[in-house]
């Protein structure tokens, strides 16, 4: 792997993680007024899946989106004045976290019904195929989302058409606050995907350079006309399903459940990863460290200065 | 209407030259939709557009109708224009996630950096034992939703200006169809042509009593307006609404300020639909217009059973209309005049299909 890669892999990690632990501290002071969901510790998947897409690739998001919006490209300016509602915000303060969208960046849109932008990826990719462009586009979601229905009427047709889409499956074992097993039999999702009748793999969604590989090869596949491609990625999310605090306390997991989760650290992992690959890993982190925490400070600056958007705008763009 | 044109085309067949022509014109416009290329091709709405526009524009679809939904609005995000097509409208509610959530609100919610010029056609069924599952009329519960556009044109003439307008727009835009209009013929010109959508018509003109009707009630409407016209000397003035959402309020309240009596008919149930708001509107921004409370003509508020004998009396008729309208007038309805009345509105043969007495143009 090229050295510039390694950075890149680890500048987007370590943003994306900065980035929430930023918002979870502050989200106290109850001036970003949304629902938050945080991908602390499932940051590999984003960051190995889009940093081997083609900036004209598309990308949709649900409502855990902070990391793939950031992976793909999107403004974190834009983001955090989402998040606090201002008119600069991606969505002009009309969604807040669960909303957001940059086009420039490819990344077409994250909504919160599970399972919604599943088809429309499907949708996207189609587009792609009639017109013969060479995009592709990929749709990320949950072990929860597997179970609508829209999911699987969105296989059938991708792999009856052949398009080029990928769908990737983030594994994290629980839906809210219920386990996989009590909302699916024991059986792997992706072999179910495959029966679709499509290429499906699975990886360890905590090694970003796994999910690197295996993303590259199904990319590749997806751009030559081999069809839809499936990923399951097992990972960890270490905080509460929603807001920024960790709620270990309603014992819905148990402690050395939440402790092994934690203890494979996407970022620790690659750091240690590099350090064995004889890199100079500490002075680099820490210049990665110094960026992301001045690049943070002017996103919060710029969001807390910008306009804040008025009733009367509440009323434009119900029609285009 | 549209004398000058001088060719009489069916609806279904003005559906399909509009489908046609918008193809013809427009690389970005696909259709799919569960038949579309089959034998019968959706009521001979979709008859040849494979042959002539190839597989890759005109598509069969799998029995998925809240994924194909999703599909079609992640295809007009990306630059495409689908037009998808249900047999019954009642299989849309399978697809309500999708066109709620996402189609209506996609523009709103990302600011207006993306749109979803989709057009999802949903056929009315009615007679024949359609039941309660083929046979609703659900165009107040879409309408309900910012964000989606609601048509429901009646004439031929517009069904294909409204279609085409509808694939045009840059909005969701659901085309409701009644079935007992597919055969009614109008004037149609050759030409491709728009009908603006959220404008309605002034089917008939009258001074007495204003009847706003949507869809297959506009054709009741005007059977009762033409036999009040020739028994009663009464004169009614027929509105054809033609869109339920953007509803076009301004042409009613015009009628009502001359005439001073509405009647709001509805192919739908009568609790919550259209017609109540339509009279909301008018009783907010009219009420000393009017010389009498108004009136809903809609289905009863209770499934469409199958069996004929249950379903007789189910749909309300031009008798119905009219009636309303005498009572409006504070008219008898024990005269020599209202019996023959009564007799020019008899319809001949079984009440459970299309009356083929008046087949247009209109």
């Amino acid at each position: 792997m090229q050295e510039i890669e390694s950075d890149q892999l680890l500048y987007s990690m370590l943003r994306i993680r900065r980035v929430e632990e930023a918002l979870a501290d502050r989200y106290a002071e109850q001036e970003m007024r949304c629902p938050m969901h945080l991908c602390i510790g499932q940051e590999a998947i984003a960051v190995g899946m889009c940093v081997a897409l083609s900036p004209d690739d598309k990308v949709f998001s649900n409502h855990r989106a902070h990391g793939h919006y950031l992976a793909k490209g999107g403004d974190l300016n834009a983001m955090v004045a989402e998040l606090y509602g201002r008119a600069t915000g991606c969505c002009g303060g009309r969604g807040g976290s669960m909303h957001l969208i940059d086009l420039d960046a490819g990344f077409m849109g994250a909504t919160p019904i599970v399972g919604g932008t599943v088809p429309l990826a499907v949708g996207s990719a189609w587009a792609a195929s009639l017109k013969r462009t060479n995009q592709v586009t990929v749709v990320f979601f949950g072990d929860g989302c597997f179970e609508e229905g829209v999911v699987h009427e969105s296989l059938n047709f991708a792999a009856l058409h052949k398009l080029p889409v990928i769908f990737v499956c983030e594994n994290n074992d629980f839906s809210v606050y219920t386990h996989r097993n009590e909302r699916q039999p024991d059986r792997p999702i992706y072999r179910i995907a495959e029966a679709h009748g499509m290429t499906a793999a699975f990886g360890d969604g905590n090694d970003v350079e796994e999910v690197l590989n295996i993303s590259r090869g199904a990319i590749e596949k997806a751009r030559t006309g081999m069809g839809p491609q499936f990923l399951e990625f097992r990972t960890y999310r270490w905080r509460e399903h929603c807001g920024p605090d960790f709620d270990d306390h309603l014992n819905y997991r148990t402690v050395q459940e939440i402790e092994a989760g934690m203890n494979d650290c996407p970022i620790a992992r690659y750091k240690t990863k590099l350090v064995l690959d004889n890199k100079d890993v500490e002075a680099e982190f820490a210049r990665l460290e110094a960026a992301i925490h001045e690049e943070i400070n002017d996103a919060f600056e710029v969001a807390l200065s910008s306009r804040k958007p008025t009733t009367d705008d509440a009323w434009g763009k119900v029609y285009a | 209407m549209h004398e000058t044109t001088q060719r009489h085309l069916a609806f279904v067949d003005a559906l399909r030259e509009g489908l046609d022509q918008a193809l013809e014109k427009d690389p970005r416009v696909i259709v799919i939709g569960e038949g579309v290329p089959d034998p019968k091709a959706i009521f001979n709405t979709t008859a040849g557009l494979l042959d002539k526009h190839g597989c890759s524009r005109v598509f069969d679809m799998p029995l998925a109708e809240n994924g194909l939904t999703g599909i079609c609005i992640g295809a007009a995000l990306s630059g495409l224009r689908p037009v998808m097509v249900h047999q019954r409208i009642d299989f849309a509610l399978l697809a309500m996630d999708q066109l709620i959530n996402n189609a209506a609100k996609w523009h709103y919610m990302f600011d207006g950096k993306a749109s979803v010029p989709l057009v999802v056609r949903m056929i009315v069924g009615r007679g024949w034992g359609q039941g309660p599952q083929h046979s609703q009329s659900l165009q107040a519960m879409f309408a309900q939703v910012p964000g989606i556009k609601v048509v429901m044109p009646t004439t031929a003439y517009d069904a294909k200006g409204m279609l085409i307008a509808a694939i045009e727009d840059d909005n969701p835009v659901l085309f409701i169809e009644h079935r007992w209009l597919h055969h009614v013929k109008d004037n149609v010109p050759e030409a491709y042509y728009r009908v603006p959508i959220g404008k309605a018509r002034v089917l008939q003109e009258g001074s007495d009593v204003t009847i706003a009707a949507f869809s297959y009630m506009v054709f009741e409407a005007l059977t009762a307006a033409r036999a009040l016209s020739s028994s009663m000397g009464i004169h009614v003035e027929v509105i054809d609404m033609r869109s339920v959402r953007p509803l076009d309020i301004a042409t009613v309240l015009e009628s009502v300020k001359k005439t001073g009596r509405l009647i709001v008919a509805d192919t739908a149930f009568k609790t919550g639909g259209i017609a109540g708001e339509l009279i909301s509107q008018v009783a907010e921004q009219a009420f000393n217009a009017l010389k009498a409370a108004p009136v809903r003509i809609a289905s009863p508020d209770h499934p469409t059973p199958t069996s004929p004998f249950m379903a007789e009396h189910y749909y309300p008729s031009p008798q119905t209309i009219a009636d309303a309208v005498i009572d409006l007038m504070g008219g008898s309805k024990n005269t020599d005049d209202y019996r023959k009345l009564s007799a020019l509105m008899v319809r001949n043969g079984p009440h459970d299909v299309p009356n083929r007495e008046f087949s247009g143009p209109f």
